[in-house]
């Protein structure tokens, strides 16, 4: 990405402060602006230790006065080798990594993994395991966007109302995940060739209510937040993302929605069975970081009609293909990449097999990281308090980013 | 003192305790938290701290932000080899008397990253760790409980003797050395007065 910062000019034979970059705090050469004023560019580390940075990631920012004139993201500090103990594991094995890449949304993780190998491989899930993965995958985007827009709302101040409101319902979706797999947050649910269990009895009905009573609280988030004076003028007209650069920055998912570029990868692919449904894509106007918590709301009103009528159609039947092999499973010969639209953005894996056990090579293609990629053009020429803002509007999980 | 004369005392409201108890008990239920997430039992963390499973009932709740204000450390998720020195520096910052809690199977071991070439395999490697908690992640309910165990920790100790808290007790290290990535390794790979490597002996 290039950024349109200038470096400012360094006197020569002026003192020059400790040497930048080691993650001190080091003091910029001095420098003077139209020679009027002696100002002193402070180079700024926030994280990785930092309330607002979710997570440990580290923003070396550098300020003139409280203005964001260079911003440099940092990170690797949660980097756990994903990539590398996949290709050592069996297929399967890999599951379980995966629930623990973006920690909030396991099972779209799971699905994207599952769909990769299932292409790879050539199986086919049954039409009642499609459903479930539906169903999941709209739970786990309702689950993550409430948490983020809590911690968005905590990042500009708002300590606690708003992120308790999001996690009380986020534990009834999780009730509903623990139900059904075993586990609140590592769900390792999904199989290639379907799932790994049928619904419990009373599944749906349980899930139904939750659906059913999930338009209250939001809007009652609705009311709390959106048209609150403070968020409004801390996020209108903040973090401006053109569409131009979205594209090409390969920014995907609600990031890119919030910028008016029409990009759903559920309805651009249509993969699994969202042909079937009827839902609209909602698009933002400005790019700003209101837009991108607006169209996050309106998602999760869209995930809420795919939702009923995911549960009202949901057919009986198995939720395995009968020809996939669980144990001793080695594919063919040959890569693929599969993507879907996951709660951040596009998230996909490229698997290459070359026949054996494990996987050649296994690459995640984070949403996360992709999206961070701009948060220098976003934050230029901002306070260093809205850079918190925008951080928190890019929606990321460090599990991702560092993978 | 005498059972017989405290319950006389009491019906004359008349409240008697120790100065160790009352220490204790004020020690044992203000534990400040640092807010300091690493991966995912952070969010185990957080749900924690929130409305179904309030971490404010055991006076708790106030995370702070900055490692000066804070009595405990819950190393919630995996420390890599790049985050530890900053775990053990933060470590370092708080004032005594403070606590740790490995939140984690990562935290406690490397957990399933185990194998992965830049992952710590477990924070007591090099700050004393007080409790620890298994799972991955492990339920708010096991924090919950990890909170208990703490308590009861802090209860037992004595102001005077061997097993009086840190912060009374001179001799005892507040500070560790803050490891740094050297060639190939953290280095030291360890601290060896808070850990060793498990020695094998064999039975004659």
């Amino acid at each position: 990405m290039k950024t349109t910062v200038v470096e400012p000019p360094v006197p020569s034979g002026a003192p020059v402060g400790l040497p930048a970059g080691d993650g001190r705090f080091s003091l910029l050469p001095k420098t003077s602006f139209d020679g009027r004023v002696e100002t002193e560019l402070l180079e700024v580390a926030m994280g990785p230790h930092h309330p607002s940075t979710h997570g440990v990631f580290r923003m070396d920012v550098v300020l003139d006065g409280e203005t964001i004139v260079k911003l440099k993201p940092v990170f690797g500090y949660l980097h756990r080798n994903h990539e590398k103990i996949a290709e050592n594991v069996s297929y399967l094995a890999s599951i379980p990594y995966t629930d623990r890449l973006d920690y909030l949304c396991s099972m779209t993780n799971n699905w994207a993994y599952a769909l990769s190998v299932e292409k790879l491989a050539g199986l086919e899930p049954p039409e009642r395991a499609e459903y479930i993965r539906v169903i999941m995958a709209e739970l786990t985007r309702l689950a993550n966007h409430v948490c983020l827009i809590g911690f968005l709302a905590q990042d500009m101040g708002a300590l606690g109302t708003p992120l308790m409101y999001g996690f009380r319902e986020r534990e009834k979706i999780l009730d509903l995940f623990e139900a059904l797999s075993g586990s609140r947050m590592m769900c390792n649910y999904m199989r290639f060739g379907g799932c790994r269990l049928d619904l419990p009895p009373g599944w749906v009905r349980e899930a139904r209510v939750v659906v059913d009573n999930f338009p209250k609280f939001l809007e009652e988030f609705d009311n709390l937040l959106s048209g609150n004076e403070i968020l409004m003028a801390r996020t209108q007209g903040v973090g401006v993302l053109t569409a131009e650069l979205a594209v090409n920055a390969g920014i995907t998912g609600p990031m890119l929605r919030a910028s008016g570029v029409n990009y759903d990868i559920r309805k651009v692919d249509r993969y699994g069975i969202y042909d079937r449904f009827e839902f609209r894509v909602p698009l933002g106007d400005h790019g700003d970081v209101y837009d991108r918590y607006m169209i996050r709301l309106l998602e999760m009103w869209e995930s809420l009609k795919i939702l009923r009528q995911a549960l009202d159609d949901i057919p009986e039947g198995p939720v395995m293909d009968p020809n996939a092999k669980i144990r001793n499973f080695k594919p063919k010969p040959g890569e693929c990449y599969e993507r879907i639209e996951g709660p951040k953005g596009e998230l996909g894996f490229y698997l290459v097999s070359d026949g054996g056990a494990n996987p050649y090579r296994y690459r995640v293609r984070p949403p996360s990281l992709v999206n961070l990629t701009v948060l220098e053009d976003m934050c230029l020429g901002h306070n260093v308090a809205d850079a918190v803002a925008i951080l928190g509007s890019v929606d990321i999980v460090l599990g991702e980013v560092d993978r | 003192m005498d059972e017989g004369l405290r319950s006389e005392l009491s019906k004359q409201g008349i409240f008697t305790s120790t100065l160790e108890d009352l220490y204790n008990w004020g020690r044992q239920n203000s534990v400040w938290p640092l807010q300091f997430g690493l991966a995912c039992c952070a969010i185990e963390m957080i749900a924690t701290s929130m409305a179904r499973f309030d971490l404010a009932r055991f006076g708790a709740e106030v995370f702070r932000p900055s490692p000066r204000q804070a009595d405990l450390m819950i190393v919630a998720g995996t420390v890599t080899k790049k985050m530890a020195p900053q775990v053990v520096r933060l470590y370092n910052q708080m004032p005594e008397p403070k606590y740790v809690i490995a939140m984690g199977a990562c935290a406690i071991s490397g957990g399933p990253f185990k194998q992965g070439y830049n992952v710590l395999k477990g924070i007591d490697r090099f700050i004393p760790v007080d409790v620890h908690i298994p799972g991955c992640p492990p339920r708010p309910e096991a924090l919950l409980h990890a909170f208990m165990t703490l308590q009861q920790r802090i209860d037992g100790q004595r102001l005077t003797g061997k097993s009086r808290p840190r912060h009374l007790n001179a001799e005892a290290p507040s500070e560790f050395p803050v490891p740094q990535f050297g060639a190939k390794d953290l280095e030291p790979p360890f601290n060896p007065e808070v850990w060793q490597p498990p020695r094998l002996v064999r039975s004659e």
